[in-house]
């Protein structure tokens, strides 16, 4: 029986690793509540995954904390008051000539109550981080 | 000169497949490939001084949007008033005129219709040149403290998709071509004919439960 040659699999397996190590990113923060987004059809794309801040919405995962909405900014849970305070910490870790193209992401869950969007946003613009994205998902909704 | 022949030792390779299948593992596992995407917006700045800095527009140029808390939407401008109950309703499945038709009549006013925005006369450049646009048209969403996240970002995602069909007809027309396939400046271009003008005022506590 002829062996198979088994020569370019390394060549291959390579190929496949490059091409994984280019189009990903590392897993920054673990998520540490539930959410749904909505879904969109007129989305964009965020380009620069460096300029991008995230601010998490949704009900914690850990049901012990209760089912009522919270945010998660970084690896912990915050107030709305903390902000502004979080959004200058970010700017301050950037490139100065990157800080007036700072996104923030708004990653909310679908049910969340739009009075809490708007504490966001008012917080936001208080901070100066104006320009924001909601993030949803593609699709016909 | 005696004539050599040297053999090379080959390496072994064989055991480079397992370890490149081994990095290939790792970064399977810890990456995340969505890419995040969402709908743009740009906040209006804070307020300079304490009394509110309000901008008077005029009524013919305001089309309002309001999203109550049973996730109904109201759309209002001075031509028409149109109310759509559900999402469905928003892209026209009601039979009523869709959202996204609203809009797009509304940011046009192609009949020049005294109850739709005024139409100023300004230069984009060749080869659009002069033409008539609603330079001064806001579209104000609005809603409720109760809304839900979700009614919200299909109001926005309706009236997003409005732009998006503008700019697709405008380069169409112009450039006779995709709007993706624009080169950048272009592209500026068209964004300068069909600005996103739209207003999110802070929420008004009407008609709903706290």
């Amino acid at each position: 029986m002829p062996e198979l040659n088994t020569a370019s699999m390394p060549d291959l397996v390579f190929a496949i690793l490059f091409f994984f190590i280019i189009t990903t990113t590392l897993r920054s923060e673990t998520l540490m509540v539930r959410m749904k987004l909505p879904t969109a059809s007129e989305v964009q794309k965020l380009e620069k995954k460096s300029l991008v801040t995230y601010i998490n919405i949704g009900a914690p995962m850990d049901i012990r904390l209760g089912t009522g909405t919270q945010m998660q900014l970084n690896d912990r849970f915050a107030q709305v008051s903390e902000i502004q305070d979080y959004i200058a910490q970010e700017k301050a870790s950037m490139n100065e000539a990157d800080q007036p193209l700072m996104t923030v992401s708004i990653k909310a869950d679908e049910n969340t109550r739009m009075q809490y969007i708007t504490d966001v946003k008012e917080a936001l613009r208080k901070a100066y981080a104006l320009k924001i994205s909601y993030s949803s998902r593609k699709g016909v909704n | 000169m005696p004539k050599t022949n040297r053999k090379v030792p080959g390496i072994n390779a064989s055991s480079m497949a397992d370890v490149s299948f081994l990095l290939l593992c790792f970064f399977l596992m810890v990456s995340s490939m969505d890419t995040d995407s969402g709908l743009a917006r740009r906040l209006p700045p804070p307020p300079q001084t304490e009394e509110q800095t309000s901008v008077d527009v005029q009524r013919r140029n305001l089309l309002v949007v309001l999203v109550n808390s049973q996730n109904e939407t109201l759309v209002q401008n001075q031509q028409a008033t149109y109310l759509y109950a559900n999402e469905a309703e928003l892209r026209g499945d009601g039979g009523q005129v869709s959202l996204k038709d609203v809009v797009k009549e509304f940011v046009l006013n192609t009949q020049n219709n005294p109850v739709l925005p005024e139409l100023t006369e300004e230069d984009f450049g060749a080869p659009i040149g002069t033409v008539p646009v609603t330079a001064q048209h806001v579209i104000s969403i609005q809603n409720d403290a109760t809304t839900s996240y979700k009614a919200y970002i299909a109001v926005q995602n309706e009236v997003v998709r409005a732009y998006n069909e503008l700019r697709e007809e405008g380069s169409r027309k112009y450039f006779n071509t995709s709007y993706e396939d624009l080169t950048e400046d272009q592209q500026k271009q068209i964004n300068d004919l069909f600005p996103q003008r739209i207003s999110e005022a802070e929420p008004k506590n009407y008609g709903g439960g706290k």
